[in-house]
């Protein structure tokens, strides 16, 4: 069924995305400890998009024949699928283009300076790890698996984001001037966690997707619990930005998919 | 007990090869030699990052990205064990860091070469770890103890940066017309230089008696890179590639492989700074360093706050 698909989808273009952006930070860390944490970071996102992106491959070699013919627009993806060749790992991330894939536009927002890494993680990591417990309720066996799997990484994950918000809120003053400002730009992408497209709708109807409504005070209490600790506040604004779930992106993701897919568009159909 | 017994004590310990420890009498060259190559080596590991570095948002797939990103950050923990270990000798990390923005301090002259292919990372693991390794395995004898024993940590994860390497370039030899020939041109880039990496040969290399003497070296530069050729070629035959090198040849006699000549003018070009990639290697340390500042100006100024909170605490449970 193609929601089930979509919403996997969605799920790994998450973790490659947002992987795929921490791993921007290898070798330019602002200090060799940091640098070391936040590739580590990179790491299991990555993995955990290689579960995710296995799945996928799976629930779309499932499906009809007639209903994988139209599924993407991508004429490498396309050539592949009509030639009957069943999909792997590597081919739904490195094949399929910047309007289908399904990530939240949070975790495509450029790194910046540290602050705005720092503030994207933050809120990225507390949703995942509410969502992520969650999931492991999932009627879909191999999405809890992996979510359970996962959660080790992302309490880390969000122990890492949470101290270093801490930390240049109560630091000096123009730390905390930083990372007041990154949290004030990036709010307005944390709307769209919470909102539901059609196919994770589909996906909460039959117990395999998370409802996102029954973890979003928690998301909110912890969230200022931290800012609380780091003497920060959340900007008043809410308006939201979206789209990302629904395949609508930011001019960010194509750049990021260009670098990402370079050698498998220009050299098709081979092993590396 | 005068200089010259401190100086016997420590030829004893160098002779019967007992480590030299941090709080032994050494004597000033000794320290000097050994902050100089330590802090060199965790330089070339830090520098080393950024070629591969270059694909690791263009890695092919998932696994290689999720490969090359733990190997660049093996090296980043190389760098850090080796800054302690050169630590112990009496200089800071900052001092050292410092050294290597001014320009003052050198680094392995290969990371100022460009990763222009993905086979590029193959080649690197398979040449550049796999002679770093014939230098590192050398080093776990050596006789500073902190030196030694960090060799011994690196050593352990550089043969999985080789393997990665090699299979890299196996599995691309095994497949397309393209890729073999892309294999075969990132070897011909990376081959002298991987040679160079050894250092200067034995009659230009004015320290190498000293240090043999210190052992802080154990084999000559000429010996290591003789080892390190005759282990390379055999592995190159099995990639069904060649390296670029008309005079190689399997000479009976000496039971080694002969070479042609290297380049070493190109060498002490690039170590001079005028190798194709240098100003941009330092430069972009020096940025990250940089833009780094706050982030660690804040990191302290909270922990100095945290110190001064618990002491508070602690007189108030008192
Ligand atoms: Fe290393
Ligand atoms: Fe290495």
């Amino acid at each position: 069924m193609v929601d089930h698909l979509y919403y996997t989808l969605q799920l790994a273009d998450n973790a490659l995305v947002i992987g795929h952006r921490l791993g921007e930070w290898c070798g330019h860390g602002p200090v060799l400890e940091q640098d070391i944490a936040i590739t580590n970071m990179a790491l299991d996102h990555i993995g955990q998009a290689r579960s995710l992106y296995q799945h996928a491959a799976k629930l779309f070699n499932e499906l009809p024949q007639d209903e994988k013919a139209n599924q993407f627009q991508s004429v490498a993806l396309s050539l592949k699928i009509s030639n009957g060749d069943a999909l792997e790992e590597d081919d739904l991330p490195y094949l399929r283009d910047v309007w289908d894939y399904r990530n939240v536009l949070l975790t495509e927002q450029p790194n910046g300076h540290w602050g705005n890494t720092i503030a994207r993680s933050f809120f990225y990591d507390i949703f995942q790890q509410l969502y992520y417990t969650e999931l492991q309720k999932s009627s879909d066996e191999q999405l809890a698996a992996i979510a359970e799997k996962s959660l080790k990484e992302v309490a880390y994950h969000v122990r890492w984001s949470s101290e270093w918000v801490i930390r240049l809120g109560d630091g000096t003053a123009e730390s905390k001037k930083k990372i007041q400002t990154a949290i004030n730009d990036i709010w307005s992408y944390t709307g769209e966690l919470f909102n539901v497209s059609e196919a994770e709708q589909a996906m909460i109807d039959k117990g395999i997707a998370v409802d996102t409504a029954s973890i979003k005070d928690k998301w909110l209490q912890r969230v200022n619990e931290i800012l609380n600790e780091a003497t920060l506040t959340l900007p008043e604004d809410n308006w939201m930005h979206e789209g990302g779930k629904n395949t609508q992106h930011s001019e960010h993701l194509g750049y990021i998919l260009a670098e990402l897919q370079y050698v498998q568009r220009a050299y098709p159909n081979m092993e590396w | 007990m005068t200089v010259r017994d401190f100086q016997q004590a420590f030829d004893e310990k160098i002779d019967k090869e007992i480590a030299i420890e941090p709080r032994d009498w050494m004597p000033d060259n000794y320290r000097k030699t050994l902050i100089r190559q330590i802090s060199q080596h965790a330089h070339s590991e830090i520098i080393g990052m950024l070629p591969e570095g270059n694909w690791i948002t263009r890695a092919p797939s998932l696994r290689r990205k999720a490969v090359l990103l733990a190997k660049v950050q093996d090296e980043a923990g190389h760098g850090l064990y080796l800054y302690s270990a050169a630590e112990t000798l009496g200089i800071s990390r900052d001092e050292m860091i410092e050294q290597l923005h001014s320009g003052k301090a050198k680094y392995s002259s290969i990371f100022n070469y460009p990763t222009t292919s993905w086979a590029d990372m193959g080649a690197i693991g398979w040449l550049v770890d796999g002679a770093a390794i014939m230098n590192q395995v050398a080093l776990c004898r050596t006789s500073y103890g902190p030196y030694a024993r960090a060799m011994v940590r690196i050593c352990k994860e550089e043969s999985f940066h080789q393997r990665q390497g090699y299979e890299i370039l196996l599995n691309m030899s095994k497949g397309t017309e393209i890729q073999r020939k892309m294999v075969q041109e990132s070897i011909n880039r990376w081959w002298w230089p991987s040679l160079m990496m050894f250092g200067p040969t034995d009659d230009d290399s004015p320290n190498t008696e000293q240090s043999m003497r210190w052992r802080i070296k154990r084999f000559t530069n000429d010996e290591l890179r003789q080892r390190f050729i005759d282990v390379t070629v055999e592995q190159c035959k099995i990639l069904g590639m060649t390296l670029p090198d008309p005079e190689l040849k399997w000479n009976e006699e000496r039971g080694h492989y002969d070479y042609g000549p290297i380049n070493w003018d190109e060498f002490w070009n690039v170590v001079k700074g005028n190798g194709p990639c240098n100003k941009e290697r330092i430069a972009t340390r020096v940025k990250a360093h940089e833009e780094g500042a706050w982030v660690r100006d804040a990191a302290l100024a909270y922990s100095e706050k945290q110190k001064k909170r618990n002491n508070k605490t602690d007189h108030q449970a008192a």
